[in-house]
């Protein structure tokens, strides 16, 4: 067994190193001023609450009210959010250059306080002053020096599309780092044009309002940002408001999916930064000792109250007793206490609902059978404080291995080979981040792929910089912060590419013939033309009545054999070069030609559209599966200037298997509108063509199984859209839905949509002919970025 | 548990074990980053500094490794080392470390006192002259009385992938040394990646080094914060494989009080509190002791000291 050190006090006393001890190294509070109540930060002004309610802000370390901060109710929420709507019309004109001049003069000041800045955080939060003094105030910095520079070339952020503000955002953000939240949430905005209703967390809100002092001394127009303070009643008011456009939120997978289902259908903008229970693989030939203290950052760093902790170690077998002795002795050493103290490592739990919390997991979590590792620690009495804890022995059942704890407390599993460590570390229903430790380059990459994270660190944990795209896949949200990405989330856009009007391939007119061989389309269901499960069909008539074929009328069980074979198929399509992907949409173009005059008259015969219309559907859907053919080995990522010793990159990935829900009409060009840029890029997909008018999909089903499409890839079920939408987006395999429809159908959708945070696309082009339903900003939809850290340097 | 095996138990020669080299892996940016954390938030502060810079000062192989040398310049650096600090009395520093040339002369200077004489050998600093002769010139340090021998590796064999060679001349070297303590200078400089400093720290220890060095300070790049972190970490991986305490000693270019903080910092998180004392841990260094000096009396009095009212070594 391994001797356990006692706690400092009682260490003094033995061993011949006694005199080692740091002693206590206070930082200076003198130059701090807090005041004793705030206000809210409206029209650049300071505004009581109309209701005259203020509510207690408390500092961790000792329990002891901070200040008192007013508590904005629906009044002050009107008047911030009609401040930021008039405030809109002068921000959204005046120059990028303007804008950009503000945001860099917010940076600066920024710098200037920074001292000031991190004392109140540390105060108000409870996180160690080295934190605030060395990551969260620099970083908030960062972030508003970054996205000044996009301000005056937010043309070049996007090439091929022109963007333009949203209006007036509403911005949510947690406690765990009030003010870097704030710099994330509030930085794209104003560079992008738009102005800003902002809430902190109800426990720490003195630094985004000092943040407001400084926004309003530097000169930034009056109503731009807006600070309202409260809790989440408060939040609830922006997130209903009808003059908000937009909504970025970060905080617990609860809340997301609760601001999710509020704001379905509404068609607000929505970017959510949620949990996570981020994996960390130690491989046999990882550098340990670097892995071990990359551990205590992942897990121990702001008390474990991240989103991307790595609160899941995956160690291979063979090394695993080692590495845990070694993680034990580093442990140890980790100093608890004042975190005002700039020797101390882990400073308070920001609430005590958090710490009754964390006790509860860890309760848990021995009662279900972990052995339980705690480090002897002393601290004061009266403030929340808890102790680094390990896990062993834990099981991937076990609710600590599943459930994010926002603690210091860390489940430790072992695995024996590659795979197993990527199985182990993709069984989650998050997918924040990841950390990888090996020296093994070609390993690292290929572990970096196969987790699906947001974010991979390779041999480090927690790093972070405004250049590097930050955000979740699954139900970690989604959205980005940081980088260009970062900026999409704040913009509307235009595509600028053209699409042609006309064909230079010459389709025949055909004619309608007055009778043909009876023919009965089929659905497409992993590779293979089948019936409906339950063998019912419905017919289709032509607008005159007449009959014109039955088509399969698919029911869930066909959406569950759909979404088993495009899990079973996307793998390997991802995988597969995007040359072949390339050739094989390609070839499916081709295919699709040699039919077009039959194409042609089909459209007429089932819509009674003239000849020159059907043509031109049928041609334009031809180059456009052409323009995605072309697409399939072009859209990539950036590599991200950050620090000298990573090198780091975001590129984007497929999101795995998505639900399309066709509209009616045009039924062809829609349908192909959204099926080729989202197989292009490596994803399978269920498509749900026109209920009305299916039979142009039943001539693309012939031609996806004549073509070289593998099975599985593309999936067509036909039937009513009103009843296999929900099941698509109930359904927990499926990570996206875009959805054609009515309107109430698509507010049902996106309600149902958190059953998995699935993203959604409800709105469809105003005109599917147009160049806005064609480019890259199509291949953009489809895809999810990945951003990995490599460490650089030897 | 390695913890029982007597704390006195001397580094014996291991067997030369390939496949433990094979196996170390660090990572630099890793390294980097940990040195940056640890001289931002283990910074002691007055009693405890001064408690801190005091052990520092006891650490010290107070050094001259110069062509000037004469006889009277190594007994007044003998003096410095037995009185480094005027206004404390009951410091002295580890030992002085001199040119075999000097080793009878720094024996008589520090007769009956605890401070050790220190020689550099094997044709330091840079070892190239045939092995018999640094066996040969070894046995004649001992044997004038040199309590410690400081030996070079043979960089040009190690950078050229020749491992047992650079592990048998070590291991040669240590049975010279009889009952002499070694330090093996791996000269840091000049092995290149960060990786072989740990390779190179694990040979020495194999071969049977009781401590592991450094630089020797002759050349542009010496001791640094994060090649002493995988020195440290080298140790404690061997320590915990072996059971033996391996000491460690950076040499060259620290001159700075508050440099020598973050080193005792570094060893504390690293190996921990048992290394924290001149068994294990030294500072192969000259002028640190001055400024040492220096920061105690600013402790003391809140004033600025200058180098003029502290006694030259």
């Amino acid at each position: 067994m391994i001797k356990q050190m006692k706690a400092p006090s009682a260490r003094k006393k033995q061993g011949h190193a006694a005199w080692a001890d740091y002693g206590p190294a206070p930082e200076s509070i003198s130059h701090v001023k807090i005041k004793p109540r705030y206000e809210l930060f409206i029209g650049g002004e300071w505004v009581s609450p109309a209701s005259g309610k203020y509510f207690d802000s408390i500092n961790p370390a000792n329990g002891r009210v901070l200040a008192k901060v007013a508590e904005a109710g629906p009044k002050d929420v009107d008047l911030a959010v009609a401040s930021a709507k008039e405030a809109f019309k002068t921000w959204s004109q005046t120059s990028g250059e303007e804008r950009a001049r503000l945001v860099y003069a917010i940076a600066r000041v920024i710098l200037e306080r920074a001292r000031e800045l991190a004392v109140i955080e540390t105060l108000d939060n409870g996180k160690p002053i080295r934190e605030t003094r060395d990551i969260d105030i620099p970083l908030a910095a960062r972030h508003f020096f970054y996205y000044a520079g996009w301000a005056d070339k937010l043309d070049e952020a996007f090439p091929g599309m022109k963007v333009s503000p949203l209006g007036v955002v509403g911005q949510i953000i947690p406690w765990n780092f009030p003010l870097l939240m704030a710099a994330w949430k509030i930085a794209p905005a104003l560079a992008a044009g738009n102005t800003v209703v902002l809430k902190p967390a109800e426990t720490t809100s003195l630094s985004v309002l000092h943040l407001a002092e400084i926004i309003q001394e530097v000169g930034v127009p009056k109503g731009v940002v807006n600070i309202v303070t409260g809790f989440g009643e408060t939040g609830k008011m922006i997130v209903e408001h009808p003059g908000v456009s937009k909504i970025a939120f970060t905080g617990s997978t609860e809340v997301g999916k609760l601001i999710r289902k509020m704001t379905a259908g509404s068609g607000k903008k929505l970017s959510l930064e949620l949990g996570g229970k981020s994996p960390t693989i130690v491989f046999e030939d990882a550098p340990l000792y670097e892995a071990v203290e990359g551990i205590i950052d992942g897990i121990f760093f702001n008390q474990g109250q991240v989103c991307c902790a790595g609160s899941r170690l995956l160690l291979q077998e063979n090394i695993a007793p080692k590495f845990i002795r070694l993680l034990k002795d580093r442990m140890r050493k980790i100093r608890i206490g004042d975190p005002l103290d700039k020797n101390v490592d882990m400073g308070a739990i920001n609430s005590k609902r958090q710490l009754e919390m964390i006790e509860r997991y860890v309760q848990i979590g021995e009662k279900e059978g972990a052995l339980k590792y705690q480090t002897p620690f002393v601290c004061p009495k009266d403030g929340f404080f808890f102790p680094p804890t390990l896990f062993t022995e834990v099981e991937t059942s076990q609710t600590i291995a599943r459930e994010e704890i926002f603690g210091p407390v860390l489940a430790a599993m072992t695995f024996r080979t590659k795979e197993e460590a990527i199985d182990l570390a993709n069984n989650t229903f998050y997918g924040l981040a990841a950390s990888v430790w090996t020296k093994d380059v070609a390993k690292m990459i290929e572990v970096a792929r196969a987790i699906k994270a947001g974010t991979v660190w390779g041999n480090g944990a927690n790093k972070f910089d405004a250049a590097a795209e930050f955000g979740g896949f699954k139900e970690s949200g989604f959205g980005r912060e940081g980088g260009p990405q970062g900026l999409w989330e704040y913009v509307h856009f235009e595509e600028l590419g053209t699409v042609p009007n006309s064909s230079s391939t010459e389709i025949e007119l055909g004619t309608v013939p007055n009778s043909r061989i009876w023919k009965t389309p089929k659905m497409l269901i992993g590779g293979k033309q089948v019936r409906s499960e339950s063998g019912r069909y419905y017919k289709v008539l032509s607008p005159d009545g007449k009959f014109l074929a039955d088509v399969p009328l698919g029911s869930r069980k066909d959406i569950r054999d759909a979404v088993e074979a495009a899990l079973k198929a996307q793998v390997s399509w991802a995988k597969s070069t995007a040359y072949l992907r390339g050739q094989i949409l390609y070839r499916t173009a081709e295919i699709l030609q040699s039919r077009s005059s039959e194409l042609v008259q089909v459209l007429r015969e089932q819509t009674g559209c003239d000849g020159a219309s059907a043509q031109k559907e049928v041609s334009l859907s031809l180059n456009r599966i052409l323009y995605y053919a072309g697409w399939t080995d072009k859209y990539t990522g950036n590599v991200n200037p950050v620090t000298q010793t990573d090198f780091n990159i975001t590129y984007p990935e497929p999101m795995g298997v998505l639900g399309l829900v066709s509209p009616e009409l045009p039924s062809l060009l829609a349908l192909v509108s959204k099926i080729f840029p989202a197989i292009a890029s490596g994803n399978a997909v269920i498509a749900v063509p026109s209920e009305k008018h299916p039979l142009a999909a039943a001539i693309l089903i012939e031609v996806l199984d004549a073509s070289d499409m593998p099975a599985g890839v593309v999936n067509l079920v036909t039937g009513k859209s009103e009843e296999l939408s929900p099941i698509l987006a109930e359904h927990r395999a499926v990570a996206g839905l875009d959805f054609s429809g009515p309107q109430e159908l698509a507010k049902k959708i996106e309600e149902l949509s958190i059953s998995n945070m699935k993203r959604t696309w409800v709105h469809d082009p105003a005109d599917w002919t147009s160049s806005q339903a064609q480019g890259r900003s199509w291949m953009r939809r489809y895809l999810e970025f990945k951003t990995v850290w490599m460490t650089a340097l030897s | 548990m390695p913890e029982t095996i007597a704390k006195t138990r001397r580094n014996p020669i291991h067997r030369l074990d390939l496949d433990v080299l094979r196996r170390l892996q660090m990572d630099a940016t890793g390294v980097y980053d940990r040195v940056s954390k640890i001289t931002k938030t283990r910074n002691p502060k007055k009693e405890n500094q001064r408690n801190w810079l005091l052990h520092a000062a006891s650490m010290i192989d107070l050094t001259t490794l110069e062509g000037i040398d004469t006889p009277h310049r190594v007994r007044r650096l003998c003096q410095k080392a037995l009185r480094p600090l005027i206004d404390e009395p009951e410091i002295q520093v580890a030992a002085v470390c001199v040119y075999g040339n000097f080793v009878s002369e720094a024996k008589r200077a520090l007769e009956g006192s605890a401070v050790k004489v220190a020689a550099v050998s094997t044709a330091f600093p840079h070892g190239q002259i045939p092995l018999p002769l640094k066996i040969q010139e070894t046995k004649a340090l001992v044997s004038s009385g040199a309590d410690e021998i400081d030996m070079v590796i043979n960089r040009g064999a190690f950078l050229r992938g020749d491992y047992s060679r650079v592990y048998d001349e070590i291991a040669l070297i240590r049975e010279a040394c009889g009952e002499a303590h070694l330090k093996v200078i791996l000269e840091t400089g000049e092995l290149g990646e960060l990786q072989n400093v740990w390779t190179a720290s694990e040979i020495a220890m194999q071969a049977g080094a009781d401590f592991i060095k450094t630089s020797t300070g002759k050349i542009g790049v010496s001791a640094t914060l994060p090649v002493s972190l995988v020195m440290l970490n080298a140790i404690e991986d061997f320590y915990l494989r072996t059971g033996c305490r391996i000491g460690h000693k950076p040499a060259g270019g620290i001159r700075q009080a508050k440099e020598a903080l973050h080193w005792l910092a570094l060893v504390k998180e690293t190996v921990g509190d048992d290394w924290l004392t001149p068994d294990l841990f030294r500072f192969g260094a000259s002028s640190l002791l001055d400024d040492i000096a220096r920061q105690l009396h600013h402790l003391k009095t809140g004033q600025y000291e200058s180098y003029d009212y502290i006694p030259k070594g």
